[in-house]
């Protein structure tokens, strides 16, 4: 909202300038944008063109002799409409315009001691400006006086806030509603509004009748002037609208616009003589048509609120008026409607064709009090500036309640919400400034309490008069109070609560803490990615969820799996050349299933270049890294024995590599998968890794417990046998396990050779097995035994050889 | 005998006081106190003396080994100090080299900001809740006072998924939730920090961003107790002696409202650029919570009051680090990544 300082003055005074009453405004919640001079310009006269030539160097160019007042200036000026006798607006040399400083100069040899302007340069949008303006200068009509301020004969002296108001405040949305509310800051009264005007004879009600048939509208109210002039609205119509942000067009839309901007109330009005005699309120067939002003065919629903004239729509309620009862040039008969539509069916109706200063009123509230005094105010600024005839009576529908709201609240419960200790008194001057009665014991009060007359009141009720639609319950007076009181003098406390430790899931730090141990970087990626990505990395049988309206394509759908964002991340990186990429992510994943929508915490690394392997070793990233990553983060959750990496045919996702990817399971369900992205989708070696962390955690883990240790030395030895180089080394270190039995303590191994001195088609494994007993150090030929046994094992089930 | 004892002794004394190395000594050693040793040799011919004499004898070569011998250890300890010396000098190495890393990885800047005002409010008694992302209407506004058709609802420009269904513009969702899920409407103390959503994207918003929420709900819960919170969440995030203005605001869901200013903590309030010469920059939404949504949440409100807040964390974690672009929040440039990998005391 765009408050016009000059137009609010009209109902209260105001003796602070515009940057400290938008200040205060703001201390009393009503945040603004920007606060200001209308036209931020200085040293601006009314001069005449006395003589205008061609610029003999230039086709645009003119060189011109302005009358100024007290001098003639040489002024060079571009305007195609720059001539002799006309009246201008001259920036003098030094004037400061929003688009810089004028400075005396030469323009291509000619001396140029000002500039000649058009209203764009005086900061006023293009869409208030006449045509001259548009493409020239401004044209001042012949009898402006020379070297007068030009800005102070256009009456534009004015400062504007633009105010950025809470969506609960409807009531500001008018000046009267502005007034009140510098009135409370500032202690002012409140100035009354002029409604009067005088009727002619003739009674409307005789000849046209309103009818209601939706409970969308609460009042309609109908009321004719006759024999209208339709012409340019007076200066200071047009400036105010101008400052307000709304476009003069002429006297009579100007008045509906400059009502609603008054009292908050929007107003349309009929050409009185395209209707027929009757209107009626009601909600619209489905697949009604109307033709709205902007000339636009409009399909309708039994969702819109419609006017009609009996026959047909003429208009949707509080958006838009039709194109066939619409003001023209020619219209001689208005009908002035002033009504209240439900605000819900307004915003709804207004979001598919025009959100505008109207619908935005009706969808905050409007103060039925107002719905009579915009309808006085118009007939009367209609007779006053459209020399019309108003008409004797009303025409209406009134099922609304003007009364004030009366809510009852004691003393102690607003000092118990704020916290404070605010004498009774103070409180009731609150009610005072805002203009709100106070009954106490039944009756009204005069605000001449003192504190001790008020010693033994515990409840007042205050009266809130309509306007202020906000204010329903006690809640809301304690804000008024906190608002207009002031609550910087609140001192600040902690709650007395019960002492207890708070709680915060410690799984989910400690994973968090464990991935950056392992030299991780945590990224946060956005859960939105495109509908083909968000499938990437699961075999997972449920829906996608997609959003109804995305913002881009490459955002419109949320992911199945972190791994897609990562991808993302990556590729950024690589384009930066960030060669070594170690990441990792905690995030959410969504799904839909049977008609049932479901998110999964999940954890996911992506890793590719070189990893840092502790102290000073770097690697290249491979697979056996992320397994490791995957091992170190499933022991140190308590898994450890509890998990394997698995192939299972049919279950990998496409977009790894079939060659170098795994699933993890735990117990034999799949909770994750690893694996190097499908050279496909990325080219270099990228690795990744994701568990579902839901699927995971659930599955219990028992506390930690110390194991007992034996007393006595273990014993090493090195065991390396000859394979088949299809033989996986897990199956290997399971039959060494099985046949070591409860002696064997750790299988490390650590060395898979091929090459020079082993049969093609085979590979040499080596292990180093650990030997231990809780009760004895193991002797060489027990342990001869037990390896004797394991080569013969080996041999029998897999053809092993023993290297020599 | 007696004579040759004292010349061994003497000439013994005297080569192992000259010995150079420790090879030198030992051969010294073995010369004399060996096996074939010279005054072993006298030992050995013991038997040819008279039982007088062999006492005496006796005692003489002990009395010669004996500080032979000192005398060999004592030279040992010098040669076996030498070659310490020695060998601490051959080993003496560059420190000035590069060293060996250890690379650490980091946490995402906002995760670390989320660590911190979890830590701070756990301290304090607060419990750490979590809610879905993939939130209804219900919980994101109906239960915040928001019926369908409010036009607070503009304030917010949501990604819908079905009409029901949407990603949640606020961690305010969780208000409810929690509400709900305490059966037993026991007092309330929690924070919810947590990934937001709202169709918008520019220089200063990101279509994804971070809240945390704040929810309290016990008996006589007052504004005063609300602004004693924030002042201590405000000021272990952004700094110690800052101040807070308590500016009307409206929020459905809390009556009164208030959008807390904090005084500016680049230029100390006197006017930046920061602060667009205000003194004072807004960092949260808070207010005493509506009595409707108490009602909602199965609190009597005539029993039961409480505040809640929230604040975006993308903005405190950039006033926090000096991050001007959110955009470098969400693109994880590893270069940006790796600075957020020390401890910040």
């Amino acid at each position: 909202m765009k408050l016009s300082t000059n137009f609010v003055k009209d109902y209260v005074d105001i003796d602070v300038d515009v940057k400290t009453l938008a200040e205060d405004m703001t201390r009393v919640g009503n945040e603004y944008d920007e606060a200001g001079k209308l036209v931020n310009a200085t040293k601006l006269v009314v001069g005449e063109v006395k003589e205008c030539e061609m610029h003999p160097d230039s086709d645009h160019l003119h060189i011109c002799k302005v009358d100024v007042g007290n001098e003639i200036l040489n002024i060079v000026c571009g305007a195609p409409n720059v001539r002799k006798g006309l009246k201008v607006i001259v920036a003098l040399d030094g004037a400061e315009l929003p688009g810089g400083t004028i400075k005396r100069g030469v323009i291509r040899g000619q001396e140029s001691n000002g500039m000649l302007c058009s209203m764009l340069e005086l900061g006023i949008e293009h869409k208030y400006v006449d045509e001259a303006d548009k493409t020239g200068i401004h044209e001042f009509p012949a009898d402006a006086p020379v070297g007068a301020d030009a800005i102070e004969y256009m009456q534009m002296q004015d400062d504007v806030i633009d105010f950025d108001l809470t969506a609960n405040r409807g009531d500001l949305l008018s000046i009267l509603g502005m007034a009140y509310e510098i009135g409370a800051i500032y202690d002012k009264k409140v100035r009354d509004i002029d409604l009067k005007y005088s009727e002619i004879d003739d009674d409307i009600t005789n000849s046209f009748k309103v009818e209601v048939n939706t409970e969308n509208c609460s009042i309609f109210l109908a009321k004719a002037v006759k024999d209208i002039q339709i012409g340019e609205s007076p200066t200071f119509i047009k400036n105010r609208l101008i400052a307000s942000g709304i476009r003069p067009i002429n006297n009579v839309v100007d008045i509906s616009n400059y009502v609603m901007l008054e009292t908050g109330q929007p107003l349309h009005f009929y050409d009185l003589d395209t209707l027929k005699g009757k209107i009626e309120v009601r909600m619209a067939k489905n697949g009604e048509k109307l033709i709205t002003l902007d000339n636009v065919e409009r399909t309708l629903s039994d969702e819109d609120i419609v006017i009609s004239d009996g026959e047909r729509a003429i208009g949707l309620a509080g958006v838009m008026g039709g194109l066939d009862t619409e003001i023209t040039e020619n219209t001689k008969n208005v009908l002035i409607e002033s009504a209240i539509f439900n605000g819900v069916k307004v915003r709804k109706t207004s979001k598919a064709i025009l959100r505008s200063e109207a619908s935005s009123r009706f969808e905050k509230g409007l103060d039925p009090n107002r719905t009579y005094m915009a309808m006085s105010r118009a007939c009367k600024l209609l007779q006053e500036y459209a020399a019309g005839k108003v008409l004797k009576g009303m025409a209406k529908y009134d099922n609304e309640n003007l009364e004030n709201r009366e809510i009852e609240i004691s003393f102690e419960k607003i000092n118990n919400v704020l916290g404070m200790d605010i004498p009774k008194k103070d409180v009731l001057d609150v009610f005072r400034r805002l203009a709100f009665e106070v009954i106490i014991n039944g009756n009204k009060i005069d605000y001449t309490e003192t504190e001790e007359e008020l010693k033994n009141v515990e409840k007042i009720i205050v009266s809130v008069p309509r306007r202020r639609g906000d204010i329903s319950i006690k809640e809301d007076l304690i804000e008024e109070v906190g608002r207009i009181y002031g609550v910087d003098n609140i001192v600040g406390r902690l709650p007395e609560m019960l002492l207890k430790e708070g709680s915060y899931d410690k799984v989910y730090r400690g994973i968090r803490n464990k991935m950056v141990d392992l030299g991780l970087n945590e990224t946060l990626s956005y859960i939105l990615v495109n509908d083909k990505e968000a499938k990437y990395f699961t075999k997972d049988d449920t829906e996608l969820v997609s959003l109804l309206d995305p913002m881009t394509e490459e955002r419109n759908t949320l992911r199945h799996s972190i791994l897609p964002s990562l991808l993302k991340i990556y590729e950024y990186n690589k384009a930066r050349n960030n060669k070594d990429v170690s990441i990792f992510e905690i995030g959410k994943t969504f799904y839909k299933k049977d008609e049932e929508y479901g998110e999964k915490n999940k954890l996911a690394v992506l890793a590719t270049g070189e990893f840092y392997l502790g102290v000073g070793a770097k690697k290249q990233v491979d697979f056996y890294i992320l397994k490791g990553i995957t091992e170190e983060i499933m022991d140190y959750l308590g898994y450890a024995g509890r998990y394997s990496i698995v192939i299972k045919e049919n279950q990998m996702p496409e977009e790894l590599h079939p060659g170098q990817s795994a699933l993890i399971s735990v117990n034999n369900d799949i909770i994750g998968i690893i694996g190097r992205i499908h050279p496909l989708l990325a080219k270099e070696a990228v690795y990744v890794m994701e568990i579902d962390l839901d699927k995971l955690l659930d599955k219990k883990v028992g506390k930690m417990k110390y194991k007992e240790i034996s007393r006595f030395p273990s014993v090493k030895k090195d065991l390396a046998v000859v394979v088949d180089k299809k033989v996986l080394s897990a199956d290997v270190a399971t039959l060494i396990k099985k046949a070591g039995g409860s002696s064997l303590t750790k299988i490390e191994l650590f060395d898979v050779y091929t090459g020079k001195g082993i049969e093609e088609n085979k590979k040499s494994i080596a292990y180093s097995l650990t030997f231990e007993k809780m009760d004895r150090t193991l002797t060489d030929d027990e342990i001869n035994e037990i390896l004797n046994k394991i080569i013969e094992i080996l041999e029998k089930k897999i053809g092993a050889e023993l290297r020599k | 005998m007696e004579e040759q004892i004292s010349k061994i002794k003497r000439v013994a004394i005297e080569e192992a006081s000259k010995a150079t190395s420790a090879k030198e000594l030992d051969e010294v050693k073995v010369k004399y106190l060996g096996k074939k040793g010279e005054l072993t040799a006298i030992l050995r011919g013991m038997g040819s003396l008279s039982p007088e004499e062999r006492p005496v004898i006796g005692s003489k070569v002990n009395e010669a080994r004996e500080q032979i011998e000192r005398l060999i250890k004592e030279r040992e300890e010098e040669f076996a100090k030498q070659e310490l010396e020695r060998k601490l000098q051959e080993e003496k190495i560059d420190i000035t080299l590069p060293s060996t890393k250890v690379k650490r990885g980091s946490k995402h800047p906002l995760n670390r900001i989320i660590e911190e005002v979890e830590d701070l409010f756990v301290s304090m008694g607060y419990d750490v809740v979590t809610g879905p992302e993939l939130e209804t209407d219900e919980y994101c506004f109906e239960r915040l006072n928001l019926p369908k058709g409010h036009p607070a609802r503009d304030m917010q420009d949501s990604f819908y998924i079905t009409s029901e269904y949407l990603l949640r513009t606020q961690t305010s969702a969780v208000q409810a939730r929690t509400m709900m899920a305490n059966t037993e409407k026991t007092p309330i103390r929690v924070i919810c920090p947590g990934k937001t959503y709202r169709r918008d994207d520019d220089a200063t918003h990101s279509h994804q961003f971070s809240q945390v929420e704040g929810l309290v709900v016990d008996k006589n819960i007052s504004l005063a107790d609300l602004k004693g919170t924030l002042e201590v969440f405000v000021r272990k995030l952004l700094g110690e002696n800052l101040q807070l203005r308590f500016r009307p605001s409206y929020f459905p869901f809390t009556e009164p409202s208030y959008e807390v200013d904090v005084s500016c903590f680049k230029c100390g309030g006197k006017g930046c650029n920061l602060c667009k010469q205000t003194g004072w920059i807004e960092v949260l939404g808070s207010g005493i919570v509506h009595p409707n949504v108490l009602k909602m949440g199965g609190y009597d409100p005539e029993i039961y009051s409480g505040f809640a807040f929230g604040t975006g964390l993308d903005r405190i974690a950039m006033f926090k680090y000096g991050i001007t672009d959110i955009r470098l929040l969400y693109q994880n440039d590893v270069r940006f990544l790796n600075q957020f990998d020390r401890l910040d005391r």
